[in-house]
């Protein structure tokens, strides 16, 4: 289980699992559960598009996830937030769907994107990777008291003037390079589960942020190795193992939440 | 072809009457989950091997029993909650699909639930596809005025003894009908864009409950048959006989209509009001509605 191929897995899924833990707590604090669903789906059509055009996938990824983040943000400016979340996933994933049926291997290619695939990873794609997690984590740790002011109290922070709008712009491409990265290895459609799950387990265990950050990275790093393992006994798809231990940690975090609380 | 011009109706019509009580509810991202939910469904009635909409209605009326019990109606922790059950619901799909395709031989399985395959449908389930819009129609047609009150102002429902709960999951119910039925048509995750985008466009262009319903059914059928002609052509274009897919232009058709509409209202707005009339039936402007969802 921990030979030859599979370190590049567990490296990566590691690197994954932190990336997702600290953006998921704010996620989960600024309500933008739908918004995180939303956008890896961008970077499936673009991870669709850097396969026809035959460019880098890391690099479609991005730039698709990043154009879904200003689409997203332009659209719902005006008219419902949550229509234009909901259309723009679906344009985006069209689009994927359309891509792909442009080129010859269509149908194994198109279940690795939605639904992950986390052995097919390379130790070349390791380097990227890395690069792009410092990135965020570097973004995250910048913003991190003006993103927690105006996420918790918004008027507040528009009063030291920390923009509502910018920071949510700024947000939004954080969450598109953290999503770009996890698309390889756990699906466009299941990255949302690690990024909600875990979080909010960790945010009903304990209210101070910097101990929910680290809790919620402790219990996502939990969700992918096990995920993985099991994955790799039952050789059944990861994102199965993913999507219901991100639901498991759910559960357990309310219940938890519910009898401290009472 | 017929049948895919038949059921492409029967479920743009279904969706875009649910679908404008799903925006103005604020319930997108509820209605998306059971998209969602219903992939599993669809996924899982393959594997047994009776039609996908048995699956896709079946589960998605399970799904819309077990999110009204977690609590998605409470507004705090909503979105939490139906993440949690779409996550979830996914999971089980990518299990499912990797059952369908390693041990059945049902090659294309990821690409008829998820994205659709409205030429492949068997004309046999017509009729059942049409008794239950027919069916779903007819209840959203008995909840029209209780639905109504309580979208627009839960208080005034309930002191008017409006049973909210029970009118709620029962709207559920019928959205998770519409989901189902598009799912076969544009495939289940993409069935929200027939569920909310016409409805949606409809809103831009007018506030009046009735007209909105006009609009929206006249958007969503008219970009299904589009899609569907468009896409039938598409095989002989180029040389290559690649189709495009069918789920491809019916959601930038209905994409299209939105951004349009959006033109239209602000032209609309910079001209003089119009003298208001019929005030009852008006629904909230749509920018005032509600925002971020959570």
């Amino acid at each position: 289980m921990f030979s030859g191929f599979m370190v590049n897995a567990w490296t990566v899924a590691t690197i994954v699992a932190v990336i997702a833990g600290v953006v998921g707590f704010f996620v989960v604090l600024r309500g933008s559960a739908f918004p995180a669903h939303a956008i890896p789906n961008g970077a499936f059509a673009g991870a669709a598009a850097a396969s026809v055009i035959g460019v880098n996938e890391l690099l479609g990824l991005a730039v698709c996830a990043v154009a879904a983040a200003f689409g997203i943000g332009a659209l719902g400016r005006r008219g419902r937030h949550d229509v234009a979340t909901a259309l723009a996933l679906v344009v985006m994933l069209a689009f994927g769907s359309f891509f792909l049926s442009r080129s010859t291997e269509y149908e194994p290619q198109l279940y690795s994107l939605l639904f992950g695939e986390v052995l097919g990873v390379s130790t070349s794609e390791l380097l990227p990777v890395a690069g792009l997690a410092l990135a965020c984590v570097v973004a995250v740790a910048v913003l991190y008291r003006p993103l927690l002011l105006s996420s918790v109290v918004p008027e507040i922070g528009d009063a030291r003037g920390v923009r509502a709008a910018r920071m949510e712009g700024a947000f939004l491409v954080v969450l598109a390079l953290a999503t770009a990265m996890t698309v390889p290895v756990v699906g466009a459609l299941l990255i949302f589960s690690l990024m909600i799950g875990p979080p909010a387990a960790a945010r009903s265990v304990t209210n101070r942020p910097l101990a929910a950050i680290g809790l919620s990275v402790a219990f996502a790093l939990l969700t992918v190795w096990s995920a993985i393992a099991l994955s790799y006994l039952t050789d059944w798809p990861i994102g199965f193992f993913v999507g219901s231990l991100a639901a498991v940690c759910y559960g357990v975090g309310r219940l938890v939440g519910a009898s401290a609380g009472s | 072809m017929q049948v895919a011009l038949v059921l492409g109706a029967a479920a743009a019509l279904l969706s875009a009457v649910v679908g404008l009580f799903t925006v103005v509810r604020g319930q997108s991202f509820a209605g998306h989950a059971l998209t969602d939910v219903a992939a599993a469904g669809g996924s899982g009635a393959l594997l047994v091997g009776v039609d996908p909409v048995y699956g896709f209605v079946g589960f998605g009326l399970f799904a819309a029993g077990v999110m009204d019990l977690i609590g998605v109606r409470r507004l705090r922790g909503r979105d939490l909650a139906t993440g949690t059950v779409l996550g979830a619901a996914t999971g089980l799909t990518a299990l499912i699909l990797y059952f369908d395709t390693t041990s059945q031989a049902t090659t294309g399985a990821t690409q008829q639930i998820l994205f659709g395959s409205i030429f492949t449908v068997n004309a046999s389930v017509l009729p059942l596809v049409i008794v239950l819009s027919l069916v779903s129609l007819v209840v959203v047609a008995v909840l029209y005025r209780p639905l109504l009150l309580s979208t627009v102002s839960t208080d005034i429902a309930r002191a008017r003894g409006v049973p909210e709960r029970l009118v709620g999951v029962v709207f559920l119910g019928t959205v998770s009908v519409a989901v189902g039925l598009s799912a076969l048509t544009i495939g289940a995750i993409l069935s929200t864009a027939l569920l909310v985008g016409p409805a949606a466009t409809a809103l831009r262009l007018t506030t009046r409950m009735a007209r909105a319903l006009a609009a929206a059914a006249a958007i969503g059928i008219g970009s299904c048959w589009v899609g569907v002609l468009l896409a039938y052509d598409s095989y002989y274009w180029g040389s290559s006989h690649h189709g495009v897919p069918v789920s491809f232009f019916i959601v930038m058709l209905v994409f299209a209509a939105y951004l349009v509409s959006g033109r239209l209202d602000r032209a609309r707005r910079r001209a003089p009001a119009p003298t208001a009339s019929g005030r009852a039936e008006r629904l909230p402007e749509p920018a005032a509605g509600v925002r971020g969802s959570s």
